[in-house]
């Protein structure tokens, strides 16, 4: 009986969408308020509607009702609550309609939210939102319904993919997809200004909060991602360039570029059509990543949950989207007005060399994900694109980005002073030379592409430190006067620098890391051991271990750093009863920012007796791989966090002083 | 001289590592080295977008020992590869060749940089430039600055 209330609150929901996208749309053409706050009603309505239907699937999944065919496909009694919760959304269906409360949430928070837009341009955000969630919400009604009824419930559920039942499931979806559907706002305000014919300062400040939060949460989701590829895939990689990590990264790249060239827009004015456009692509490719992912079109490590016919729907859903959105843009770009002059030098001139690396890089991220795809639909052959082809064309790209960074926010609007931002960064730049030369020299075996990666992250943190160092006058006013400034430098300010600082700190990580990390294999005895980065591993013991819901052989490894004891490793090779796939538990030894990574393997039974496959890595730095995005998404809230962006201040803002000082 | 070429080699293997199985390893260093580099090129032709270095499925074992092979044999990388290409297909390298077929692969982001390079130049140029201030109004706005910061 539950279940069907979830079905029909679902279809509540649908209609409640239709209805906020009429109501909101016949609000703006007869400028009738009433018809617009019934519209925002709508919008709350659909959300609630979508809420009610997930916690009926989560309801579900814990009491393990197997008459619905979602949770018989996903679920089984033994497994662990935890995974019973987010096994809600480790299926197709389940991760749409996650998908689908995030669309009517953030639909409901921006009609909320918004009580200091001008009427039109509010209204039809709410209406566009609300076609949105309707494309939506039919496709998971009618395609994809996580809520059907078996004829003929099993007395078990096939249980989940072992490869997902990890804590990092309750997490890493949820923070990826409140990321991706936190661009639909930017693309409904986009879509909105394109139909009023406005875009200008204010619609700037008005799109970046959302984009900010898109942004941030989309950065954690795909550090958490790659986190859980880290220790579970137990290949000591972090990013491995398959399509489907691509498909994140994509919209994480556009949201980038939004968030600087809107930067532009709002305080010169400037680049007014390429924001649009560039807020109309981040969705555009949020939409593309849950097609490339849920379509199985591209075949990968994630390839779960796949379902061609579907995939069809999802192009379509993607192609008419996406192409109104661009067709919109194509016909009413061309009247926006071009903003603001500057000069070659300039702040508004590095913020576009930003935008058009972060474009380049975008392209070489998305043509090395669909051109296998395109070369074989076009000539029959196969090629494939790994790592090396973005080794060669998007870490360059990124190079280059991060060598012109700092000086980007030295540089004045209008016009800037080279001369005077170089003389504001030769510290930084000897700091990174300095950094380099010693990390060639010093770091053993010498590599000299991992010093010069040294030397940019050297390079960027050096260059947020003398951001800030330039803002508060140190060292050319008195101390106290510095600190005072300090202390007045508003969140903005605080969150690019958080940001860039972070960058950096990946930087380092992942040039350490793919430079320095060592690794060994071999088969042990118990009481074998094997070295790596100075640590000596012993096998100590191996033991049966029972699980909830599989059985395992956890290996005892004493770590060791010269006689003194360091840690135990404890990794596992787990086998599951439903499905009787295996994977392994990789144990992780933290040594400060390194990790020493210890996977058991097979055992190998011989004639002396049985021998285990160890393998281990020394991943130098490891952890800033993961803490490097924390703190750029850190940035990314603590700027949000800035009074001057909080919704409703830029309208009295505007009004009181339409003249704004450049921050 | 030597000495330390054997060493660099020793570390190179130990740095780039011995993930796959010790019972595959080839004796001389050296010669695993340069073979576990080609697997970190070499597509698991029935895996999902996995290396033959990082696949632990049956058809990678037999290609890491066809590619161990040769390399004892002597063979060079590109000999190597070309080899592979042959029995394989193109779709067995994980870096797409420079070929006129892969121009549009291999030259979409630079494309797409030169073509943002020229927008910004076109924009930059068809501007007059504008009047410059002079000392009295340069040293307002730095008050200005100053006080806004």
């Amino acid at each position: 009986m539950l279940v069907e209330f979830g079905s029909f609150s679902l279809a509540l929901a649908l209609a409640f969408s239709l209805l906020q996208a009429m109501l909101s749309a016949t609000a703006r053409v007869r400028r009738s308020t009433t018809l617009a706050a019934a519209g925002e009603g709508a919008a709350v309505a659909a959300f609630l509607g979508v809420a009610g239907a997930f916690a009926v699937l989560i309801h579900a999944f814990v009491v393990s009702d197997f008459s619905v065919a979602n949770v018989a496909a996903n679920s089984h009694t033994e497994k662990p609550l935890l995974y019973k919760v987010a096994g809600a959304w480790g299926s197709h269906e389940g991760s749409i309609l996650l998908w689908c409360l995030a669309l009517t949430g953030y639909g409901a928070a921006a009609a909320l939210l918004s009580r200091s837009l001008p009427r039109g341009l509010r209204a039809l955000m709410v209406a566009t939102q609300g076609v949105l969630g309707a494309i939506f919400l039919a496709y998971t009604l009618f395609a994809s319904n996580p809520l059907v009824r078996l004829v003929d419930p099993p007395v078990e559920g096939r249980s989940l993919n072992p490869l997902l039942q990890d804590p990092a499931l309750a997490v890493h979806p949820p923070f990826l997809y409140a990321g991706y559907v936190g661009m639909s706002v930017v693309f409904s305000l986009a879509v909105a200004a394109l139909i009023e014919g406005r875009v200008d300062a204010a619609w700037a400040r008005w799109v970046r909060p959302w984009a900010l939060a898109a942004w941030s949460l989309l950065t954690v989701g795909i550090m958490l991602g790659s986190f859980w590829a880290y220790y579970e895939l137990g290949w000591g990689g972090w990013w491995f360039w398959d399509p489907v990590e691509n498909a994140s990264f994509m919209p994480w790249l556009v949201a980038a570029a939004l968030l600087h060239s809107a930067i532009v827009t709002e305080k010169r004015g400037a680049l007014a059509g390429w924001t649009v456009f560039l807020a109309i692509a981040a969705f555009a490719f949020s939409m593309l990543g849950a097609f490339l992912v849920r379509s199985g079109v591209l075949t990968s490590v994630h390839a779960f949950a796949l379902d061609p016919q579907r995939g069809v729907l999802l192009l379509i859903i993607l192609g008419v989207t996406a192409g109104a959105g661009f067709s919109l843009f194509a016909w009413r770009a061309p009247a926006l007005s071009p903003g603001g002059v500057f000069a070659p030098v300039s702040r508004e001139s590095a913020l576009v060399l930003n935008n058009i690396l972060l474009a380049a890089a975008t392209a070489s991220v998305l043509l090395g994900t669909l051109y296998p795809l395109i070369r074989e639909a076009l000539t029959g052959e196969a090629i494939s694109v790994g790592p090396p082809y973005f080794n060669l064309t998007f870490t360059p790209l990124m190079a280059a980005l991060v060598l012109l960074l700092p000086a980007g926010p030295l540089l004045a609007w209008k016009r800037g002073d080279a001369m005077g931002a170089s003389q504001r960064l030769w510290v930084a730049a000897a700091l990174a030379v300095a950094a380099g030369l010693g990390a060639y020299a010093l770091v053993s075996p010498r590599k000299a592409l991992a010093a010069a990666g040294v030397a940019l992250a050297a390079w960027l943190i050096g260059g947020a430190i003398a951001e800030i160092f330039e803002r508060i006058r140190a060292f050319r006013v008195p101390g106290a006067e510095s600190w005072r400034r300090l202390a007045r430098l508003p969140r903005g300010a605080w969150g690019m620098t958080l940001a860039h600082l972070g960058l950096g700190v990946f930087v380092l990580g992942a040039f350490v890391e793919t430079g320095w990390k060592q690794e060994v294999a071999e088969t042990l005895p118990l009481g074998g051991s094997v070295d790596v980065g100075g640590y000596h591993l012993a096998l100590e013991g191996i033991a049966s271990v029972e699980g909830a819901n599989y059985d395992a052989e956890r290996a005892r490894i004493a770590v060791t750093r010269a006689g003194a004891a360091v840690c135990q490793a404890e990794p596992e090779r787990r086998t599951y009863f439903a499905g009787g796939q295996t994977t392994s538990e990789v144990a992780l030894c933290y040594r400060g920012a390194n990790h020493l990574y210890v996977v058991l393997g097979e055992r190998r039974d011989a004639a002396a007796g049985s021998v285990w496959l160890v393998r281990a890595y020394w991943n130098p730095f490891a952890t800033l791989l993961f803490f490097g995005p924390l703190v750029m998404a850190a940035g990314g809230v603590v700027s949000l966090s800035d009074r001057r962006l909080r919704l409703g201040v830029a309208a009295r803002r505007r009004e009181a002083n339409p003249q704004e000082q450049p921050a | 001289m030597k000495l330390r070429a054997q060493l660099a080699a020793l570390a190179a293997v130990f740095c780039m590592a011995a993930a796959s199985d010790p019972a595959e390893r080839l004796p001389d260093p050296g010669q695993e080295a340069r073979a576990r580099a080609i697997f970190a090129q070499v597509r698991c032709l029935v895996c999902q977008n996995e290396s033959i270095d990082d696949s632990e499925a049956g058809l990678a074992h037999d290609l890491r020992q066809v590619v161990r092979g040769q390399v004892r044999a002597g063979r060079s990388d590109s000999e190597i590869k070309v080899y592979l290409v042959d029995r394989y297909g193109e779709f067995v390298l994980l870096r797409p060749a420079f070929s006129l077929g892969n121009a549009a692969l291999w030259l979409s982001p630079l494309l797409v940089a030169a073509l943002g390079a020229a927008l910004l130049f076109g924009r930059l140029r068809n501007r007059a430039p504008e009047q410059e201030l002079d000392a009295d109004e340069a040293a307002r706005v730095r008050t200005f600055q100053d006080e806004d910061l």
